[in-house]
């Protein structure tokens, strides 16, 4: 039986599921809920400056009959006394003390961050998260992402809080700025235990085409949110694969964004995170999404053979390149199970217009075929494929030769002038202008059924 | 016990004969259409007699724009709504979704189709207008789907036409002929009175067009002349009783039905004759109007129904028994229906024999002849030149739907011998170009 439980610099619970700092953290009655439907710690709502919040706060970006597949917020830290805060972290302690709470917090002087830290730690946190990544609201008062984004100023308040710290220290970064690693580094010369990411990014998810104003709308206007949900998923893994590829960052990483399901979790932890924090999957199906997660991570790592999650931390990092160094003798080509094909004809179209004219149709029948030549070995067919395993991709090339974009340049074999013999497009076969004109007009646009004639009226009938 | 009560309200009715495609709600709509593939030279368009670019109007209704989807469906078929509800979508449209070689439902097409259409409907949203007046006057007998369908046309091309039907109400079949669990009365009429309504036809109810001098005065004052004009009665079997009370044709009794609804008589005991979709509704309309038992008597076996399988599937549902093998000899009864003797009957090489000294008397109380409809060649003798092919049907150009006499056209079952609404509201509306062809052409 694998074992989920986690050390988190310092930080233990029973699994690395913990709940983000969010709405769902709000209160003492949540977290106490969700520990006990199985979530294994929760970052507490971000305590700190009184603030005051707005009605009409979270918007989202829904794709056909799916909901919330990007979600975002106008929504600020706790606006609850910090006294109630911290008696619920002591209550939830008291009766959960092998999971993990730790306090996000958020404030402005030196003196605020001492009190606040001592508080916490008082009230008996297991660590405490830095909220540098809040992109509204908050950062027009010179925190949240204000700190995230200004790697001094970051460190210099990591310092500040590192003075009276007896627990173990995260600090959230900010995707809202161009390299990740910039602010983790800061947070490491801080003196931080570890770092966790990503925040919200900065967003406006819709425009409402009535009101002609941004979501979330209060009283006909709106601001600019954090977004988040399974759509920023991509842009977390890409930025904690960088702070964990850093040589220098060398942090423990919790792993933020877009994980709903055991399979982003694992994403997370395989590019280098070690513990991984949950919002919108909490915010939109509630706190009973967790058992999804915990037998599917248990499952594969059963399956895998990992006995605990620090088996899994990483592995997928060595695997992850710079273009330069990927085998640029490696082919594949798209290959159709006529078998399995239902005829939509996704894959022709999308390669027709999107790709390499490299499918073409047969007469007879709907399945279209590769023509194997033109196939430069995209994936696009494969991906549009409403059938599992009907396109897949197969291996061409021999696998003895391997050459990089690097070792071509040591070699001084790399295309240098604009029409190069050597350049990857010469000699690609493509089709020539204009024989696109007309083509398959009738399929591509069906759209007036029967295409009738203009017929020009010529003669009218005398009273 | 049958399986339902006879109704005597029109909620009962409605409850019995509830309708097989309700109106979708716009969440199962956002459901529905967000399954769609929007597949590539779709299938669906290919199998759709009218050619409604059907991808396209599912991607409407997934977006948001419910107006446009109706503005696809319309441009193609003048009856999209119609279409939508009673059309034989299992073997068109969704019968050829690329969903079904998964193994997964094919997306409900039809009821997607009439969701944006009601909509518009409903909110009176017009989306057509007559085209500039070209002086030209076109008469349109019939207010079928391939008369209406052909008026809307014309008036598009700015043609004036005047529609001459011979019933109080439009739309032919659509609503004297299709069973009232497809669609009701009430929706049939609303979507002709929607057309109406932007292209400004004239239709004259109760104004049969039906000899010499009539047709004359037409040729007068119309520059061409379009045939509607569907088919007639229901075949004569020819058989000893057929005259006896309570043996009715199906095309009458359905009529009678959209008619009279709860107040339609039906017996206790029904036989219906036929092998075809008329016979399928004509028994499950016996069984949901609460007849005790219903039999559908047909003379070869089952597989060689002329009926789609899910119209036979649908009649088995209500309890309606079928009743292979077997040819009506004589209606029995004295004066009043009683029975009908069949005897067996065994198919050699294509051919139906009977088995000698198979005989037997099936007892009811109703005979239902749904047996064919007969031609209205009487009729159409009255047109000078009309050439009708050996099964009576009126001999026309596929390309421009013109007839023998250059003045007359012809769409929908007069000219293909009787086949499904949206053939006729599809060649009607081609046949509006043939005309506009005829007489801009110098």
């Amino acid at each position: 039986m694998p074992d989920l439980s986690i050390n988190f610099a310092g930080i233990k619970s029973p699994n690395p599921f913990w709940l983000a700092s969010a709405p769902p953290t709000n209160s003492g009655y949540q977290v106490m809920k969700a520990f006990d439907a199985g979530w294994g710690g929760a970052v507490w709502k971000t305590l700190g400056v009184p603030v005051v919040n707005v009605s009409s706060r979270y918007g989202s970006v829904n794709y056909r009959d799916k909901r919330m597949m990007g979600f975002n917020n106008i929504e600020l830290i706790s606006d609850r006394p910090l006294a109630d805060n911290l008696r619920e972290i002591e209550e939830v302690k008291k009766r959960f003390p092998n999971h993990a709470v730790i306090a996000s917090l958020m404030v402005q002087s030196r003196q605020e961050w001492h009190d606040i830290v001592r508080d916490v730690t008082n009230a008996g946190s297991d660590g405490i998260e830095l909220n540098f990544g809040c992109p509204h609201g908050m950062c027009e008062r010179g925190m949240g992402s204000a700190v995230g984004q200004e790697p001094e100023v970051l460190q210099t308040i990591v310092e500040w809080v590192m003075e009276v710290a007896r627990i173990p220290v995260i600090v959230k970064l900010t995707p809202n700025i161009s390299d990740i690693t910039e602010p983790a580094l800061a947070a490491r010369r801080g003196g931080a235990n570890a770092i966790s990411l990503i925040n919200t990014i900065q967003s406006i998810v819709g425009v409402d085409l009535d009101l002609f104003a941004p979501y979330p709308i209060v009283d006909g206007k709106g601001s600019n949110g954090g977004y988040c949900g399974p759509a920023v998923k991509p842009i977390a893994l890409n930025m904690v694969k960088n702070c964990a590829q850093h040589p220098d960052v060398r942090l423990p990483i919790s792993g933020i964004g877009g994980i709903e399901t055991w399979r982003d979790a694992v994403e997370h932890i395989l590019l280098g995170a070690s513990s991984v924090q949950v919002c919108t999957a909490a915010m939109h199906y509630g706190f009973g999404i967790i058992r999804e997660m915990t037998s599917g991570l248990e499952q594969y790592m059963a399956e895998k053979g990992f006995r605990t999650i620090d088996d899994m931390v990483g592995r997928a990092l060595p695997n992850v390149k710079h273009w330069e160094d990927l085998n640029l003798q490696y082919k594949v080509t798209a290959s159709i199970n006529p078998e399995k094909c239902i005829g939509c004809q996704l894959c022709y179209t999308a390669c027709e217009d999107g790709a390499h004219q490299a499918i073409r149709l047969q007469p007879g029948t709907r399945t279209p075929a590769i023509i194997d030549e033109n196939c430069v070995g995209c994936n696009l067919c494969s991906l549009v494929c409403p059938v599992e395993q009907c396109i897949t991709m197969e291996r061409r090339d021999d696998g003895t030769r391997h050459q990089t974009w690097k070792e071509r340049t040591a070699a001084d074999d790399i295309p240098i002038t604009f029409n190069d013999e050597r350049a990857g497009g010469r000699h690609h076969w493509v089709p020539e202008p204009a024989a696109a004109l007309g083509k398959e007009r009738e399929k591509t646009l069906p759209g007036k059924a029967r295409l009738y004639k203009e017929v020009a009226v010529k003669q009218k009938i005398t009273e | 016990m049958a399986e339902y009560a006879t109704p005597t309200t029109e909620q009962e009715f409605a409850g019995n004969f509830a309708q097989l495609k309700p109106l979708m709600s716009n969440s199962e709509a956002m459901l529905e259409s967000s399954r769609c593939l929007f597949c590539f030279d779709a299938p669906c368009i290919k199998a759709c007699p009218s050619g409604i670019d059907i991808p396209l109007f599912i991607r409407q209704i997934n977006s948001g724009n419910a107006t446009g989807a109706a503005r696809t469906i319309y441009e193609a078929n003048y009856f999209g709504n119609a279409c939508g509800k009673v059309c034989p979508t299992e073997v068109l449209c969704e019968g050829s979704c690329v969903y079904t070689a998964t193994g997964a439902k094919p997306i409900e097409i039809g009821r997607l189709q009439s969701h944006a259409t009601r909509k518009v409907m409903d909110q009176g949203k017009h989306l057509f207008q007559p085209g500039a007046a070209t002086g030209f006057r076109v008469a349109v007998i019939g207010a079928g789907p391939a008369g209406i369908s052909c008026a809307c046309e014309l008036r598009k091309l700015g043609h004036e036409v005047e529609v001459f039907e011979a019933r109080s109400r439009p739309s032919g079949l659509t609503l004297y002929g299709v069973a009232p669990y497809k669609i009701t009365n009430e929706e049939t009429l609303a979507e002709m009175a929607y057309l109406e309504a932007q292209l400004g036809f004239r239709v004259h109810y109760n104004h049969p067009i039906s000899s010499r001098p009539e047709l004359e005065k037409l040729e007068s004052e119309y520059a061409a002349i379009f045939l509607g004009i569907g088919l007639g009665h229901t075949s004569a079997l020819g058989l000893p009783g057929e005259e006896r009370d309570n043996c009715v044709g199906a095309v009458e009794f359905i009529e009678q039905l959209r008619i009279g609804q709860q107040h339609t008589a039906v017996g206790r005991r029904v036989i219906v004759l036929g092998g075809g979709n008329t016979a399928m509704d004509a028994a499950s309309e016996s069984a949901r109007l609460g007849a005790e038992r219903v039999v559908l008597a047909y003379r070869r076996g089952k597989e060689e129904m002329g009926a789609y399988a899910f119209e036979y599937d649908l009649a088995k549902s209500v309890g309606v028994q079928g009743l292979f093998n077997v040819a009506p000899l004589e209606i029995t009864g004295n004066g009043k229906v009683e029975g009908v003797k069949f005897v067996r009957t065994a198919t050699r090489n294509g051919q139906v024999h009977p088995v000698p000294g198979s005989e037997f008397v099936e007892p009811c109380d109703m005979v239902i002849k749904a047996t064919g409809q007969a031609k209205q060649t009487r009729f159409l003798n009255f047109i000078p030149e009309l050439q009708l092919d050996s099964r009576g049907r009126i001999v026309f150009n596929p390309a421009t739907y013109q007839t023998t006499n250059p003045r007359y056209f012809a769409a929908g079952d007069a000219a293909n011998g009787g086949a499904e609404v949206v053939n006729a509201a599809a060649d009607g509306k081609a046949a509006a170009h043939g005309i506009h062809g005829f007489l801009t052409k110098n």
